[in-house]
């Protein structure tokens, strides 16, 4: 119903926006439903608030929030010979044939927030995290506490996603490496990011009678999600208590609770790529070349991790995401 | 004369949850007898909260035995099931957020404001059912299966974000303990509930009539009830039960997320009705049945928990159980049983007879 209400949604957008700005630069936005989480909202709003009529856009945004929607989306919107397509994939594969249909079609591809797994050639640029950094940034804090065990309760997010496969990967590999490293427990939000999910596992593992002293969630929704369920069980976490709380995004309330010493660790992730895009697309319309890309084509953007002891208010007015 | 009716029903009718709980306290004991064991003990609030396995089933299972307590009125009355419970649970927790988040501060008063006005919004959905119910005798599943398809949308719709946040002391005392009280909180929820219902049928006829009209609703209109308003009745019910779990699911969290809040929901509560031995083609009532039905179900997911089955395998292996105790349930195998039991006691009762001679 949802979608079926989006893509309605979509497609009356497609309509209003063609016929009343037919003369602006036409892009087309292929973005994850806003309702995913607070990381997601930010995202969709910044790329809203860029490709403005004012700022001489003709742009379509189509938040769909599964693959097979977002490659209709993507041929529908190259049908309607757009010239800039940006696309933040649901999955990681299967782009390929759309990507090359873009090329053949002279639309140039954008890449935002996700990576896709296909030839750098597909894709004039792509402006994204280092998902796979930003989990090392957390398992080197991590190490940095000098645990003389990490027994880890590992929260999976949405699975395929690049932020779920790079933030996993470091924490694998790490417990693979070192023997005094152990997940004891994971689990997954499954095709989300879902907070009462994370509160599940924990319940779980909880009832399991499972001894963990870290939690390392993939994101503030499923951190707290674990943390309602320790508070249920009479379990003490935070900055020098029993357990340890990892998330990622920096959402405002999960920054504040670090702030408040509830959480230990929250790694950035950093959700405003429009400008950046922005400033590509403007120099391509003016005829210069894009610089400053690595060899897959990359801009990655800087991002860092928020340590509980350290953490002040201007940090979280300055990274939070939402209010 | 129906007093000694029911009497004699009780066990009767409470027989196959009461082994059903029996089988799986025995199972447990055998398997870990720590299992039942609770402890005290004080949580980052600094509060001390009673734990233990046994404690976790009481209170998770509190949102389901609520509703199935709502339910189980509209099937009686409807002989049908109102699916959309869950989708407007979720309605219910952003209506709460987006009234707490409006008012500014999060007070003692706001909340109760918070929580009327979930109370409406979630009985005009709910009577929105029963109106298609009963006014317009559309089939129970068809007319709720609307707002189960739409209400997870009017929720997003009424929040507009993601996962609004509600930070309070208040949301935390009412969603996990008070201050002072080990005893988590939604478990007091569901004692009032069921309290609350024990006084509206003790004081009123509204049992006897519910059970009439989902037994002849001919017959009971040409005895002067009104079929169309006990059908409406049921679900203006249901809609405060469902107010009170959707606030009290809101409250665990502190946050909304209207994808997952009380997903799935309607199916168990559906299964707690039928569990508690209650028919699912409406007549005849028993509260008490439904209820021991939620705290099973909760109860065989703790027990899969607890053995290590991953939360997203729980499903097949509760199914599996679940498939047992309906079919011991259901009038087959009862018949079967009676009749093997009367068949004992007599052979039993000839045996001593020629002992005696």
């Amino acid at each position: 119903m949802k979608k079926i209400v989006a893509l309605v949604l979509a497609l009356a957008m497609i309509l209003t926006m063609s016929a009343a700005l037919a003369d602006g630069i036409k892009v087309g936005i292929i973005n994850l439903d806003p309702a995913e989480s607070g990381y997601r909202e930010a995202n969709v709003k910044d790329l809203q608030n860029t490709f403005t009529a004012e700022n001489g856009y003709d742009a379509t945004f189509i938040t769909a929030p599964t693959a097979d929607k977002q490659l209709e989306a993507a041929n529908t919107l190259i049908n309607s010979e757009v010239k800039y397509l940006l696309v933040s994939a649901a999955e990681a594969t299967g782009w390929d044939d759309v990507l090359a249909a873009a090329q053949e079609a002279g639309v140039k591809v954008f890449l935002f927030d996700r990576m896709i797994d296909c030839d750098p050639s597909l894709y004039t640029a792509a402006v994204v995290s280092d998902m796979a950094k930003e989990g090392e940034t957390a398992v080197a804090w991590l190490e940095s506490l000098g645990l003389e065990e990490y027994k880890i309760l590992h929260i999976q997010g949405q699975l395929g996603s690049a932020a779920q496969i790079g933030r996993s990967t470091a924490l694998q590999n790490k417990c693979a490496a070192d023997d005094k490293w152990t997940i004891v427990r994971e689990g997954t939000g499954g095709d989300s990011w879902d907070p009462n999910e994370a509160r599940k596992i924990a319940e779980a593992a909880l009832n399991a009678g499972e001894d963990f002293n870290i939690v390392y969630a993939e994101n503030d929704g499923m951190a707290d999600g674990v943390v309602a369920a320790l508070d249920a069980a009479g379990k003490t976490h935070g900055v020098d208590k029993d357990i340890i709380i990892m998330g990622f995004d920096c959402n405002k309330w999960a920054l504040r609770k670090l702030l408040a010493g509830e959480w230990n660790y929250d790694g950035q992730c950093s959700p405003f790529q429009a400008g950046v895009i922005d400033g590509m697309i403007k120099k391509l319309e003016a005829g210069e070349a894009i610089e400053g890309l690595n060899e897959l084509n990359q801009i990655i953007s800087e991002e860092k991790g928020f340590d509980a002891r350290t953490i002040t208010e201007d940090d979280i007015n300055t990274y939070g995401l939402g209010e | 004369m129906t007093g000694k009716r029911r009497k004699g029903g009780v066990l009767s009718d409470l027989m196959i949850p009461l082994i059903a709980i029996g089988i799986l306290i025995l199972f447990n004991l055998i398997r870990d007898p720590g299992f039942f064991s609770i402890s005290l003990s004080t949580n980052n609030s600094g509060n001390a909260v009673l734990t233990g396995n046994l404690i976790s089933i009481i209170d998770s299972a509190s949102e389901l035995a609520i509703i199935a307590m709502g339910m189980t009125l509209v099937t009686a009355a409807t002989g049908g099931q109102d699916i959309s419970v869950g989708a407007v649970g979720a309605i219910t927790g952003s209506v709460f957020v987006q009234v707490l988040k409006g008012s500014g501060d999060i007070t003692a008063g706001t909340v109760v404001l918070g929580f009327l006005a979930c109370c409406l919004v979630t009985v005009l959905f709910t009577s929105f059912n029963g109106v298609l119910v009963a006014f317009f005798r559309i089939q129970p599943m068809i007319a709720t299966l609307i707002l189960f398809s739409c209400g997870r949308s009017i929720a997003y719709w009424i929040t507009g974000s993601a996962t609004p946040q509600l930070e309070s002391p208040i949301i935390k005392a009412m969603g996990m303990t008070i201050p002072g009280i080990p005893v988590p909180t939604p478990i007091f929820m569901v004692i009032l509930v069921g309290l609350l219902l024990l006084l509206f049928f003790k004081t009123s006829n509204i049992r006897l009539y519910t059970e009439s009209v989902g037994i002849n609703q001919g017959a009971s209109r040409l005895n002067g009830i009104n079929p169309t308003l006990i059908k409406l009745l049921s679900f203006i019910v249901l809609g405060v039960c469902v107010a009170v779990a959707g606030v009290i699911s809101t409250c665990r969290l502190g946050q909304v997320s209207h994808k997952t809040l009380l997903i799935d929901i309607e199916m168990d509560a559906i299964l707690a009705v039928a569990i508690g031995g209650n028919s699912l083609g409406g007549g005849r009532f028993r509260l008490s049945g439904s209820i021991l039905g939620a705290y099973i179900i909760q109860m065989l997911t703790t027990t899969l928990y607890a053995m290590s089955v991953a939360p997203a395998n729980v499903k097949a292996y509760k199914a599996i159980v679940i498939i047992l105790i309906v079919v011991a349930g259901s009038p087959v195998i009862k018949t079967a049983l009676s009749s093997f039991w009367h068949r004992l006691k007599n052979n039993r009762a000839g045996a001593v007879s020629r002992e005696v001679n």
